[in-house]
């Protein structure tokens, strides 16, 4: 079983889930749906979901709208009162443009932000999430970037976009430096994305196409290892699995697919395909993200669905074959490494309700919300200590666990 | 002559008149924001001119005053244009023009959701997944061949 706190009684809009043991409450549940009053947009949908057990801990979590990023500190902020509250700490205005995507750096105490539109980095200080501008890298790109991934060491950041190249930089400390160019998308890149062992990296475009390339000589080369066509329209993004070399691809075609190398050879090959057949989505499928364990994942797409799945993990680790996803259930997101989804949406809110305090923050930014992301943090969990104005510092951030949880669903 | 034109011969309706919004407005609080309503959303499209013919879609009776919907408090608008013939390809370049010109007149905070009249063309469903796609659409917006074509479509022209 697990600790149910009759304080805290969490209501979250969209979808939810996360540890085993809350789908089991989940299941005997079985309420209705809180319909999300204004999804209009196709952009993600992520879902903050708490359930609070005895420990609290905290992250920090970044939120990109249009025009401006803020970051945002959520956790417990109160133990007697056991509240959890999204805070906002520090916004960063000044894009003249549409801001798309942002990536925290994985390694180390300071996490680096990265701004897509123009390449704008960002640096934490000593204390936690006073952010300040650190570089901004021009001169490559000739239109926008849609989508970066930092490498799993943090030496390499890749970025897509829509000028049709991918181009890798490598992390100097203050500077960074262009040290390849992958140009053979035929339009639009729209996502990259490393596998966990930094060794491969795939990219997606509109021109229908997921490429593969092998990562060599340290991120100096770039070796095509695989065209996989297959995918009848344009791909929105792509996604290694978090311990696996197995590759998830979304698209305009509203289908995912799974692309798997049989042998290890390098030979991937499509090897599920997860429609409307099998639950799947009935629009564009915008992302994809996996739990810590791989053994779930998240997709939400413009038909206003958010639908986890589910594989047999240890069938694939043992080296039996593939493992067929299965669809485990739909609510009207992004997994941080202790299972939290966190919700932003194109109306705007993030939503989080607690009880009858309904402390939902709505309209959190005045624009369509493109991202959200979970810093990384250090998987020791810590009690949050009362709300002072202390802030923890960074490589003290863990995630929460959480507590009983209100839950509807379709 | 211009030839291949997908629609030779549209029909020309004529417009009404328009009304001085001011002149019946009865607020006079100087301080209050007015809300935006149908006609003045309708106002900022009505004269985007068709990319085939010397004529504004609202002539062409592409658009309407009640194809436009608003929902000032949510911000959010819906347009649903009626493309003159039915395999129209023209129609995403319509709905482009009207969600650009709409993107550039109505405050930022509003949603725009623009659609094809249900019935009205061929590949409807296909037409309105690719103008109601925020990432297509901005890229399109950077395709500087697509970005004059629309301009022009929305440059005023003097009677």
């Amino acid at each position: 079983g697990f600790y149910r706190s009759p304080a805290l009684s969490v209501i979250l809009s969209g979808v939810l889930s996360i540890a085993d043991r809350l789908l089991l409450a989940i299941e005997s549940r079985s309420s209705s749906l809180i319909s999300h009053p204004d999804l209009l947009s196709q952009l993600v949908l992520l879902l903050l979901f708490l359930v609070t057990q005895s420990v609290i801990s905290n992250g920090f979590l970044c939120l990109l709208s249009d025009f401006e990023l803020s970051c945002w500190f959520f956790g417990e902020m109160d133990l007697m009162e056991k509240k959890l509250e999204l805070v906002e700490l520090h916004k960063l205005e000044g894009h003249t443009d549409r801001v798309w995507n942002v990536s925290w750096n994985p390694v180390g105490t300071l996490p680096f932000l990265l701004l897509a539109v123009a390449i704008t980095l960002y640096a934490s200080g000593n204390r936690a999430l006073s952010l300040s501008l650190l570089t901004v890298l021009e001169e490559t790109h000739t239109r926008t970037v849609r989508s970066c991934a930092w490498s799993p060491s943090g030496k390499l950041l890749a970025t897509a976009s829509f000028d049709g190249t991918t181009a890798i930089w490598q992390n100097l400390g203050d500077e960074f430096e262009c040290i390849s160019t992958l140009e053979e998308h035929e339009n639009e890149v729209k996502s990259v994305s490393w596998n966990a062992a930094g060794s491969y990296l795939a990219t997606c475009s509109r021109d229908k196409s997921v490429w593969i390339w092998e990562v060599l000589g340290g991120g100096n080369e770039y070796d095509c290892a695989a065209v996989l066509n297959g995918h009848t329209q344009d791909v929105k993004m792509v996604q290694w699995h978090p311990t696996m070399d197995v590759l998830f691809s979304c698209s305009y075609d509203n289908t995912i697919k799974v692309w798997w190398s049989e042998d290890d050879d390098g030979d991937y090959q499509c090897v599920q395909t997860l429609d409307e057949s099998n639950n799947g989505h009935s629009s564009t499928v915008w992302a994809i993200s996996f739990n810590a364990a791989g053994d779930k994942m998240v997709t939400c797409s413009d038909d206003l669905t958010l639908k986890i799945w589910e594989t047999d993990i240890a069938m694939m680790h043992s080296g039996e074959g593939y493992a067929s996803w299965t669809h485990l259930c739909t609510y009207s997101a992004h997994w941080s490494r202790d299972n939290i989804i966190a919700s932003g949406a194109g109306d705007d809110a993030i939503r989080l309700f607690v009880d009858s305090n309904n402390d939902s923050k709505e309209k959190a930014h005045d624009m369509d919300v493109n991202s959200v992301q979970w810093s990384p943090g250090v998987s020791s969990m810590f009690q949050m200590k009362r709300r002072t104005g202390y802030l923890p510092q960074p490589v003290m951030m863990g995630w929460s666990r959480f507590g009983s949880l209100q839950l509807n669903r379709d | 002559m211009v030839s291949g034109l997908i629609n030779e011969n549209p029909i020309v309706y004529e417009i009404k008149e328009r009304r001085d919004v001011r002149a019946y407005s009865s607020n006079t609080d100087e301080l209050s924001v007015d809300a935006i309503d149908q006609l003045e959303v309708f106002d900022h499209i009505r004269d985007i001119k068709d990319p085939e013919h010397p004529y504004s879609l609202e002539q062409l009776k592409v658009l309407t005053e009640d194809s436009v919907e608003v929902d000032d408090t949510k911000s959010r608008v819906r347009v649903t244009f009626t493309p003159t013939v039915e395999h129209c390809s023209m129609a995403t370049i319509i709905g482009l023009c009207v969600r650009v010109k709409l993107m550039r007149s109505l405050p930022s905070r509003y949603k725009i959701d623009i659609r094809v009249a249900p019935g009205t063309h061929a590949t409807e469903a296909a037409v309105n997944k690719q103008l109601n796609d925020k990432e297509r659409v901005a890229a399109a917006l950077e395709n500087p061949n697509l970005v004059e074509m629309v301009d022009e479509c929305l440059s005023p022209s003097f009677e």
